[in-house]
């Protein structure tokens, strides 16, 4: 019987811990902007969550110094609750479900990868929580909601770039495509691609599949080598794409190769090597032609990590500028307010150029295409939408 | 779709490529049953963690300002990985299985996936998530013959899991300790009556089936440079499908079952058009295979003693 009651006063304490926390957290979300981090801190592109999280905590730190974010006629310091999706959709949606539901955030900032920001966009735009991915370009993230933004431009504007630029800068008639056909954006730019390549006048005359996480590209590489294509296109992850370039050289494939945002990571560099020198790829920013605001946040990033920002950080600054500005904009930390505000942004200047929302979750904005030159990435052109 | 007699050996000798790596790692899965009755489902990490080691080894004797030549370099990484992957692998069968030789067949199991997520989890912890790149011993060769493009290293991976595999046939067969092994594996019970020791036999075993293991990992790491804590999964289960299809505890079957898997992976993006189908193709095999031929193919029929 002791031990019964005992056991009762534990679950009384235990109630009692769990009402103080809610109100406690009630009463405290005044005080604080409460934003949630959703990213890719392991699984298997750590380097995106990895410069998720520090773009995040550099730009709160940041507004903190200055005493805060001005919200009606306060100033309010930023509070960030970073979770893991460990690159796992459904990883991705529970952490997600946690941020809002255990730290009731006023706004979330990623997943970054499309295959993981889609599920947990649909969990966000049921709790009527502001979501902006700084990096998933696929256009089913956004698609018909009216919560989630990107800071980033869609796949069909990038697939249609890299096709035109294929096709008049490279000349090429004949293309093929590798593709991760387990992943939504890998997927999803490899068809838009197509489809632009082939509406240009083109042929696409290999377009061939693997699976996340697969080492051996030989039987597909075999295959796109025997339809002698003119140029590979490769819209994979930075960690895949050394090892399908080495072995397509290896296999003697020799044409040019070029691919897409997933590229433009340093990583690629490291992994990749001399096997990628002269490919070029699309994506959302060039460090060579930065503008001052640009030039400014590199340089506090150099400052504050010993290194450069890639365009994962460069976005996910600009994600979080954009949601202060609309919270300060808007005047009150009301998510339908600031949602409002938000998708009514004009000529925005940020990091990674100017965007403009239409009402909607996806801003236009222009692309650039990089090469790798003697290692490095260099800027090549510039695409306007 | 017509297929040229080029492309068709240019198939081939990709799946003889991978299916060597399937082979070796298979062998391990392979003999550890054969000996316990036990699937060591740990085994796909070994190989990972043989695959980082083999990346120390080589930076270490590259670094050395010794400028050895590229075959000692590859054997100098070869030899240590081995014998570090042999003695995880004891240490794993000491800590982890022995304590459990008593208990329910299913707690080793049970015990053999925590080991894997131990390793793969630690090796996460420790070395982190950034994929990592091997460096290269030797420069990349390529060749062409007949329209049939190859590199020194695909060469160099057959032989080497070649004269690997014969070595290890040779001692199962010929020698006094694979009598043992065999004999332990053909009844558990009677052979201490022997003088054999069972315990030393069996740590010998899991010392082998990891050191060809780590081996495996070496090789994969100088045919595909990228590596990740979780690359031993996926290699595991194939290779785990690839022991079975041979007929598990069977040493040929698993080289045998090894080659059919590599085969299934490179043909089936082929003839199917897709990769997406190549995981269901390689499973449906398992499943009709065992409805036909329960042992494997080269698996004998085991008969209940009462």
């Amino acid at each position: 019987m002791r031990q019964r009651g005992i056991w009762q006063v534990f679950r009384v304490l235990c109630c009692l811990a769990l009402v103080c926390g809610a109100v406690g957290c009630g009463a405290k979300s005044e005080q604080e902007v409460r934003l949630g981090v959703n990213a890719e801190l392991t699984g298997s592109k750590p380097t995106v969550g990895d410069s998720c999280k520090k773009a995040m905590e550099l730009l709160a730190a940041q507004i903190n110094q200055q005493g805060g974010l001005q919200v009606g006629d306060k100033q309010i310091p930023l509070k960030l609750f970073i979770e893991d999706n460990e690159d796992k959709a459904e990883s991705a949606a529970a952490a997600a479900q946690k941020l809002i539901s255990q730290n009731n955030v006023l706004a979330i900032i990623g997943p970054n990868a499309s295959g993981n920001a889609i599920p947990a966009a649909r969990i966000c735009e049921d709790s009527g929580v502001i979501m902006i991915s700084p990096w998933s370009t696929n256009p089913k993230t956004t698609e018909g909601k009216k919560f989630i933004f990107r800071a980033c431009f869609i796949d069909d504007f990038q697939g249609q770039v890299m096709a035109k630029f294929a096709r008049q800068h490279l000349k090429a008639d004949t293309a093929a495509v590798l593709y991760d056909v387990a992943s939504e954006y890998n997927k999803g730019i490899a068809e838009f691609f197509q489809q632009f390549f082939e509406a240009d006048g083109g042929k696409v005359v290999a377009f061939v599949s693997y699976t996340t996480g697969d080492k051996d590209f030989s039987s597909q590489l075999t295959t796109i080598k025997a339809a002698a294509p003119q140029v590979l296109f490769l819209p994979n992850y930075y960690n895949e794409v050394p090892l399908q370039v080495k072995q397509a050289r290896n296999q003697g494939l020799t044409c040019a190769i070029i691919g897409s945002d997933s590229w433009g990571s340093q990583e690629l560099l490291t992994l990749g090597g001399a096997d990628l020198e002269g490919s070029f790829f699309s994506t959302h920013y060039a460090p060579d032609i930065a503008t001052p605001k640009a030039q400014g946040f590199i340089k506090a990033y150099e400052a504050k990590y010993g290194k450069k920002p890639d365009d994962v950080a460069a976005l996910t600054y600009d994600a979080g500028l954009l949601l202060c500005n609309a919270i300060t904009q808007a005047g009150a930390l009301d998510r339908t307010k600031v949602r409002d505000t938000l998708a009514q942004v004009k000529e925005f200047a940020g990091v990674t150029g100017k965007m403009t929302f239409r009402g909607g979750g996806d801003p236009v904005k222009s692309a650039v295409i990089l090469q790798v030159q003697n290692g490095q990435f260099k800027y090549f052109a510039s695409v306007q939408p | 779709m017509s297929f040229p007699v080029a492309l068709v050996l240019q198939y081939l000798l990709n799946a003889l490529q991978l299916g060597s790596v399937y082979a070796l790692i298979a062998l391990g899965y392979s003999m550890v049953y054969g000996i316990l009755t036990m699937i060591n489902f740990a085994h796909g990490d070994i190989f990972m963690v043989g695959a980082y080691l083999a990346m120390w080894a080589t930076l270490f004797l590259l670094g050395l300002p010794l400028n050895l030549p590229t075959i000692f370099i590859f054997l100098g990484s070869l030899l240590f990985t081995m014998t570090v992957t042999a003695v995880l692998g004891v240490s794993i069968e000491r800590l982890a299985y022995r304590p459990l030789r008593q208990a329910p067949k299913v707690s080793a199991v049970i015990t053999a996936l925590g080991v894997g997520l131990f390793l793969e989890n630690f090796t996460l912890a420790t070395i982190g998530p950034e994929p990592r790149q091997v460096p290269a011993i030797f420069p990349v060769q390529q060749y062409s013959w007949g329209g049939v493009a190859f590199t020194n290293i695909q060469v160099l991976i057959l032989v080497v899991s070649f004269i690997l595999m014969v070595l290890l046939d040779t001692l199962v067969r010929r020698t006094l300790t694979g009598m043992a092994m065999r004999a332990i594996s053909y009844n558990r019970v009677i052979v201490p009556l022997m003088g054999v020791s069972v315990d030393h036999i069996i740590s010998l075993t899991f010392a082998i089936g990891s050191a060809i293991a780590g081996a495996g990992g070496l090789l994969y790491g100088l045919a595909y440079p990228v590596l990740d804590p979780y690359m031993g999964i996926r290699i595991g289960w194939w290779a785990f499908i690839a022991a079975v299809v041979g007929g598990i505890g069977n040493i040929r079957g698993a080289v045998l079952g090894g080659y059919v898997l590599g085969a299934v992976e490179i043909f089936t993006p082929v003839l199917l058009a897709s990769s997406t189908y190549r995981d269901s193709v390689a499973f449906s095999m398992l499943l009709i295979l065992l409805i036909f031929k329960p042992t494997g193919l080269l698996g004998r029929p085991t008969v209940e003693k009462v």
